[in-house]
This record gives C-alpha cells, sequence and structure tokens, in this order.
C-alpha cells in the first residue's frame, strides 16, 4: 500500500480474491504442525484431488496474500529425501517433479518444528540441494517456549546462509503475516546457499555438474552420487564411468553406506546449529509433564490404551444408535409416502425400495463413520496414534508384522475402507499387503446388522452367571473375526509374503492438544472420501438388487388360482404371498434357486441363498434382502422380521433356522469378504488384481467351509 | 555395552554403530548419529520396543537394531 492512498483499506478487507501466480509445496517432519499452518494459511479455500496416477489425495488450497496469491500444496510429513513408505514417497515425488503430468513448485515452505529442530534442519538441508527459493517457517514457537527452549531467529538465519525463517504459533495466530509476505515475495526470491552442512558433497556434486549436460540437476547429482535414486545411478555412472564415480563415493564415504555417511555429516552440523542458536533454560517438571511420563511406563501406558480403546468403541457403538435408528425410520418413512402418492408401480418401487433405500443404506452408516473418523483423528493429531503403535508393536510381532499395522487393523472395526488407506504408512510393501488382506475380517459396522438381528432372533436370552448367552456370542463373532485376521496374517507372512523381519522404527511425537480446526476439515476430507468411494458402490448395489428383486414382473392372474387363494384368509395374507411370490419369481429368486445346491449343505434355502447373493456387493443389504423376501409390501411392520424367520419351513415341515444353521451363518458374515467397496479399495492401494481376487476367494472359502462345519457338526448334536 | 542394555531413565553417549543392518541406516535417517547423547526413556510390556530420546525427539526401535549401538552410559537418571 503506498504511503500517499487516502484511504486505507486492507486488501483482504474487502474481499478481493487473487488468482493465485505461483505454487509452493509444503515440506516437512510429520507431526511439525505442517497441515495446522497450512489450513491456517488457506481457510476453507482448498480442494482435494488425487496425483495423477497414485492413490493419495491431494491438498490444494490458496494462500490470499496482500497483493496477490500463492497455491499452497500439502505434503505428506518426510523426514528425508529418501523416504521408504507410499506416503512419504509421494511427497518426494512431487518436489522433485518425478510425478508425470504434473508441474513441479516453483517455491518451497519447509515446516520446522521449534521443538523438534534437529530433524527439521535435516530435512531442510537436503531439500536445499533443490536449490528452490525456500521460506521456512519455525512453528510451536509458544510450545518450545513453555518447555524451556528459546531460540535466537538471527542467529538461524544466518546459520542458514540467510534464509528467510519466520516463526509462527498456529494455535496462537502469531507471526502468520510475516509468513504470507514472506511466501508473496518467494517467486522473486533468489535461489538459497548451497547447504552448509557436507562442503566436501556439495564441491563434488559442483564439479560433477560442470562436466554433465544442462539436463542434469544438481540435486540429482547428488541423489545419485548417495544412491538414493536407481535411475540417476545408472545414468551418472553411463555417463562419467562407474569406475570415475566408484573413486568419487570411496573419497566421500569411506566404506560407510552413503546414507550412513549422509546422516552423520548433516546431523553433525544440525546439532552444532542447535547448539548455537538454542538454549534451554532449566525446567522443573509440570503436572502435566508429570502425569505424561507417569503414564508412558509400560503398564499404566497399556492399560489406557485398552481404555481408550474401550471408550472408542462404547463412543462408536452407542453413541450412534440413536442417530441410525433415526436416519432407519425417515428413510423408511419417506419410502412409503412415495409409494402412497405413486403408488405400488415399478417407479414408487424404484424410488421407494431401490433409490431412497440405497441413499439410506449409505447414510446410515455415517453416525458410526463419523465417531470413528472423530476419535482417529483426535487422537492421530495428540499424537497418541503413534504411541498405540509402540504398545501394541509386540502383540503384532507375534504374526509378523509390526505396531504399525495396529492402527489399520483397529479403524477397521468399523470401516475396512479407510483402514486399507491407512496402511500407506507402513514402509514395506509385503507387511502392508498382509495388514490390508487381515483388516477386512475385523468385524466392521456392516456386520453389525445382520449379527443383530439373528443373535435377538435365534440365540436363547438366557444369562450364564453374570453374562449373558447373547453377549457371549457377539463377542465370540469378534472374537472369530481377529483370530482369522491375525491367523491370515501370520499365514501370509510366513508363505507367500515372506520377507525380513519387519523392523519397527517411528518418531513417537509429544501428546499435543490438537487443533479444532485441523480436526474439522479432516473430519470433512475423510467423510467426503467416504461417501465417494463407498458410498457410490453402496448406493448402485442397492438400486442393483432392487432391479433384480423387482423384475421380471409375475404374471398376477396366474397368481390368483383358487387353491393359493383358498388357504389364505384375509387380504394383508394376500399382499405378503404376492410379495413373496413375486421375489420368488424374480431374478434374484431365479438365482437363488440356481444357487442353493452350493449353499444347501450349509442348510440354506434359496431364500437365504437370494439374500446371500445380494449381500456380496455389499453386506449390509442382506437385512433388507431378507425383509423384502419374507414381508415385503404394505405390511412388513406388522410382524417383525425376527418373527418371520422364525416361523420359515422347508417343504416337509422341518424350520430352515436352526440354531446350527444360524450360528453358520453368523459364521459365514465374520469371514466372508461381501463388500465391493472393500475390494475395490485393495485393487486401488495393491495397485494390482491379484490381491483383491486372492482376498475375496480365500475369504468366500473360509467362511463356506466354516459355516458348513458349523451346521453338520451343530446338527448332529 | 549396547542400547539394548540400558535401563528406563539411563543417559548414555552413542559411541560406535554398526552400519550394516538397513533398519540402522534408517534410525541414522532419524539423528541417531555417533556422540550425541540418548536417554532410554520408557520400554514397553516386556521390555521391547524401546523409546529413545534425544534433541527434544523420541523414536522406537526394537531391541533387535538397538544392539548395533554401542553406548557408555553417562548417568543413571531418575
Amino acid at each position: 500500500m503506498t504511503e500517499g492512498s487516502e484511504i486505507k483499506i486492507p486488501l483482504s478487507g474487502i474481499g478481493i480474491r487473487h488468482k493465485a501466480s505461483s505454487s509452493i509445496a509444503i515440506i516437512g517432519n510429520p507431526n511439525s504442525g505442517k497441515s495446522t499452518l497450512f489450513n491456517r494459511l488457506t481457510g476453507l479455500r482448498q480442494t482435494t484431488g488425487n496425483f495423477p496416477g497414485v492413490t493419495i489425495e491431494k491438498h490444494q488450497g490458496t494462500a490470499q496474500l496482500e497483493s496477490s496469491a500463492v497455491s499452497l500444496v500439502d505434503l505428506p510429513g518426510i523426514y528425508s529425501l529418501d523416504g521408504s513408505s507410499t506416503d512419504e514417497r509421494i511427497a518426494i515425488d512431487v518436489i522433485l517433479e518425478r510425478i508425470p503430468g504434473t508441474e513441479g513448485p516453483n517455491g518451497l515452505l519447509v515446516v520446522i518444528d521449534a521443538t523438534h529442530l534437529y530433524q527439521g534442519l535435516y530435512l531442510l538441508e537436503q531439500i536445499l540441494e533443490l536449490q528452490l527459493p525456500t521460506v521456512v517457517a519455525l512453528t510451536m514457537i509458544d510450545a518450545a517456549a513453555a518447555s524451556g527452549i528459546s531460540t535466537d531467529i538471527e542467529r538461524l538465519q544466518a546459520a542458514l546462509g540467510g534464509i528467510p525463517v519466520y516463526p509462527v504459533s498456529s494455535t496462537r495466530k502469531m507471526g502468520l503475516d510475516e509468513l504470507r509476505l514472506g511466501l508473496a515475495r518467494i517467486a522473486d526470491s533468489p535461489v538459497p546457499p548451497i547447504p552448509a552442512s557436507w562442503p566436501a558433497l556439495s564441491k563434488t556434486a559442483q564439479s560433477l555438474l560442470q562436466q554433465l549436460d544442462a539436463d542434469w540437476q544438481r540435486v540429482d547429482v547428488i541423489q545419485a552420487l548417495l544412491q538414493t535414486h536407481p535411475g540417476h545411478v545408472e545414468k551418472l555412472e553411463q555417463q562419467l564411468g562407474s569406475d570415475t564415480i566408484g573413486k568419487l563415493r570411496l573419497e566421500l564415504f569411506g566404506n560407510a553406506p552413503p546414507a550412513a555417511a549422509e546422516a552423520r555429516h548433516r546431523y553433525r552440523w544440525a546439532k552444532n546449529v542447535i547448539t548455537e542458536v538454542q538454549s534451554q533454560a532449566p525446567l522443573y517438571l509440570k503436572m502435566r509433564a508429570r502425569l505424561i511420563r507417569w503414564t508412558n511406563q509400560p503398564w499404566p501406558a497399556t492399560l489406557l490404551f485398552f481404555g481408550v480403546l474401550l471408550l472408542v468403541f462404547q463412543a462408536v457403538f452407542s453413541w450412534a444408535t440413536p442417530m441410525m435408528d433415526a436416519i432407519d425410520r425417515a428413510s423408511s418413512r419417506l419410502g412409503q409416502q412415495i409409494l402412497t402418492q405413486l403408488g405400488d408401480n415399478a417407479l414408487g418401487s424404484f424410488l421407494a425400495d431401490g433409490v431412497i433405500a440405497g441413499v439410506g443404506s449409505v447414510i446410515i452408516f455415517l453416525p458410526q463413520i463419523l465417531i470413528l473418523f472423530l476419535f482417529i483423528i483426535i487422537l492421530e493429531d495428540s499424537g497418541y496414534l503413534a504411541r498405540a503403535s509402540f504398545l501394541m508393536d509386540r502383540v503384532m510381532r507375534g504374526v509378523g508384522l509390526s505396531g504399525q499395522s495396529v492402527i489399520p487393523m483397529l479403524s477397521s472395526f468399523a470401516c475396512a475402507v479407510p483402514s486399507i488407506m491407512a496402511t500407506r504408512v507402513i514402509p514395506n510393501r509385503k507387511d502392508r499387503i498382509a495388514t490390508i488382506l487381515a483388516a477386512p475380517f475385523m468385524t466392521c459396522s456392516a456386520r453389525l446388522p445382520i449379527y443383530a438381528l439373528l443373535i435377538a432372533a435365534f440365540v436363547p436370552n438366557r444369562s450364564m452367571g453374570w453374562l449373558n448367552l447373547q453377549g457371549v456370542i457377539l463377542f465370540g463373532l469378534y472374537l472369530l473375526g481377529i483370530i482369522a485376521g491375525l491367523g491370515t496374517a501370520f499365514f501370509l507372512k510366513t508363505s507367500v509374503l515372506k520377507g525380513p523381519k519387519p523392523r519397527f522404527m517411528l518418531a513417537l511425537p509429544e501428546f499435543r492438544t490438537p487443533n479444532l480446526q485441523t480436526i474439522a476439515i479432516k473430519l470433512y476430507d475423510r467423510i467426503r472420501i467416504f461417501l465417494k468411494r463407498a458410498g457410490t458402490v453402496i448406493f448402485s448395489v442397492a438400486v442393483i438388487v432392487w432391479g433384480l428383486a423387482y423384475f421380471p414382473r409375475m404374471d398376477t392372474t396366474h397368481f390368483e388360482t383358487p387353491t393359493t387363494q383358498a388357504e389364505l384368509a384375509t387380504q394383508e395374507d394376500v399382499e405378503a404371498a404376492r410379495s413373496a411370490a413375486q421375489m420368488s419369481q424374480s431374478w434374484l429368486g431365479r438365482l437363488g434357486r440356481v444357487i442353493e445346491p452350493v449353499f444347501k449343505p450349509l442348510g440354506w434355502d434359496w431364500r437365504v441363498s437370494s439374500a446371500v447373493i445380494a449381500g456380496f456387493p455389499a453386506r449390509e443389504v442382506v437385512v433388507a434382502v431378507m425383509g423384502t423376501i419374507y414381508a415385503v409390501g404394505s405390511n412388513y411392520d406388522d410382524q417383525s422380521l425376527a418373527e418371520k424367520l422364525r416361523a420359515v419351513q422347508w417343504p416337509d415341515g422341518r424350520p430352515i433356522f436352526t440354531l446350527p444353521m444360524v450360528l453358520g451363518l453368523l459364521i459365514f458374515y465374520a469371514w466372508c469378504l461381501q463388500c465391493a467397496a472393500t475390494v475395490a479399495t485393495i485393487h486401488r492401494e495393491t495397485n494390482s488384481w491379484r490381491w483383491p481376487i486372492f482376498a475375496w476367494t480365500y475369504m468366500t472359502g473360509i467362511g463356506y467351509v466354516g459355516a458348513l462345519l458349523v451346521y453338520q457338526l451343530g446338527s448332529l448334536i | 555395552m549396547t542400547l539394548a542394555d540400558l535401563v528406563t531413565g539411563d543417559c548414555a553417549k552413542l559411541d560406535e554403530i554398526n552400519t550394516d543392518d538397513p533398519g540402522v541406516i534408517r534410525l541414522m535417517g532419524l539423528g541417531m548419529i555417533e556422540d550425541i547423547t540418548i536417554r532410554l526413556k520408557n520400554v514397553a510390556i516386556g521390555g521391547d520396543p524401546l523409546e529413545i530420546g534425544f534433541f527434544g525427539g523420541s523414536v522406537s526401535l526394537r531391541k533387535e537394531q538397538a544392539r548395533h549401538f554401542k553406548v557408555s552410559r553417562i548417568a543413571a537418571s531418575d
């Protein structure tokens, strides 16, 4: 703003939106406050897309500056440029412009946590090799001050060769205006100085660059020397001879692996910088710190972990119930209304039983998913998830995995889709696939309605001491899922996915109070992804299943034969019988009959078989399909489904739903992979069809065998 | 003595690191290099994995990798 202007209105105050002139990537260690800063800078002007060809979400936003705007890209947190997990690799590929079809950033915002300057400086030094305009945001300034650490910004800036360093506190919104000014200037900033942490490497890279063609970047030469990028290694050795390069490597690294030499040089430098710029005042541990220290001891920490788990499960399953019931009631009432308005014809049935029921079957999961995500995000943001992995590593070791598989497996108790996506943090691909294949065994919320229906209808409500038989069966089903999941991981890790023993190396962040804005944005984001990924699949399946059950229409004249009419007393019974007869000759019913011989050894008739087939794309529709098969039409509410199920018989009068058959059916549901959304997610995340097909066949197979054994053995008793 | 021999609360200096184990190199990439002072902050039930603190941060590792770090004890704190 010029001095002479008469009226001074800050541009941000009159709502002018500038178009982004340059793009800046935000890079930093995990838990460095990177995402919170991103949210503070962009507000709600952000979009989430995908990087081309990969499954990782791309978080992009626009930061409005004084007289311009920049586009910011938030990348997954990394510790170095040679990261090994999917998440880390994407961050590296973006800043090194290795993703085809995407342009690299014009500038970099490196976020360093003032309380973790050591690891932040290491990453910064590697990033400076890119020679892109860079600014540093030093976050957690207040947290550092609270623990007695003070940082001399001017000295730090000098030690970094003059790169602008902006101390900020996202929670107290301090220093953000200065940072915005720095970002506005980034496009015109000079390239940063050559990093000072490893002069010998810099010198070698410089002299090599002079011998090479112009298309070589400095960072590529360095990554070729350090052997972090195989492609560049090969190219460099081809152009300059592997002997020359070998000799240079020997001079630079001696006999140590290049990565070890790099850590030694750059961290030694970081250590010296810290002693120069930071001072630690002696500090008495505050109450909070003492409490945390006490709870981090082995036993209290483990007990606390189970307490947290209990709280999350309690919340997911009991807090969500009223909301779920309300959604259920609302959607069936809406369906009824549409049927009365439009009449019982194809259009009315399509809207009521297809579209409304389909949408209903998606949003009915929202309360649980919302609560689960909320808890996971809070635990993640507060730093507790890493702690949980640490505590549970030992358990996972038993099946050949590490603590990093714990979080995906736990999320799976609500829904396998987000849990499979959460395996991206696992560095080893074999460990990751084993976790992906184990996770869908955990009892997800979609299995609960069928569990609840069958248990309530067929397991006697009898108390066993202070336990209740129904509760014991439900618990047993959860246990069966866990056993099968861990067993699968063990089986895979000792056979097809056999590999080196997984290592468990994880930075453990301190506990921090999570930021509300970050939680809200993350929650919105994950819900959106869930609705997009799982919702579309569930909805389409519901409509297809409706079509299979509705067509072809029955010839009504054929139905009204005297024999049938004579046995039925009231008009309502006629209606119900007509619906059942329609279902019987629908595509779904025909499919059920065709497949009945396959399921007959499990004690299922064609109706159960039809419902199971309908459930293969999405298991949660099973209860609704059973409702249709046994009591579709206006009198759905007159008799509960459970009572109807108890009454159904084989043609010879034996009941179909016997206890062994029900227990077998429950086991089938516990183990079978009846979820197209999960299959699709496994395909996306493993980037192959082999693993989703394997998962489906394997899970269906053991579900079938389990149900067969229980039914056949149970019927003998 | 190695990192695996420390007791919770011990402070020690990292003397020598065996870089033959790829996991050890990853830990070095997180900042565990020679001559820094570390503290064994916690262990999980059963004594494994370990939580090692240095320069304000913490990393966790299994005993298997901890054996590759030779240390000299500075002080038994707490």
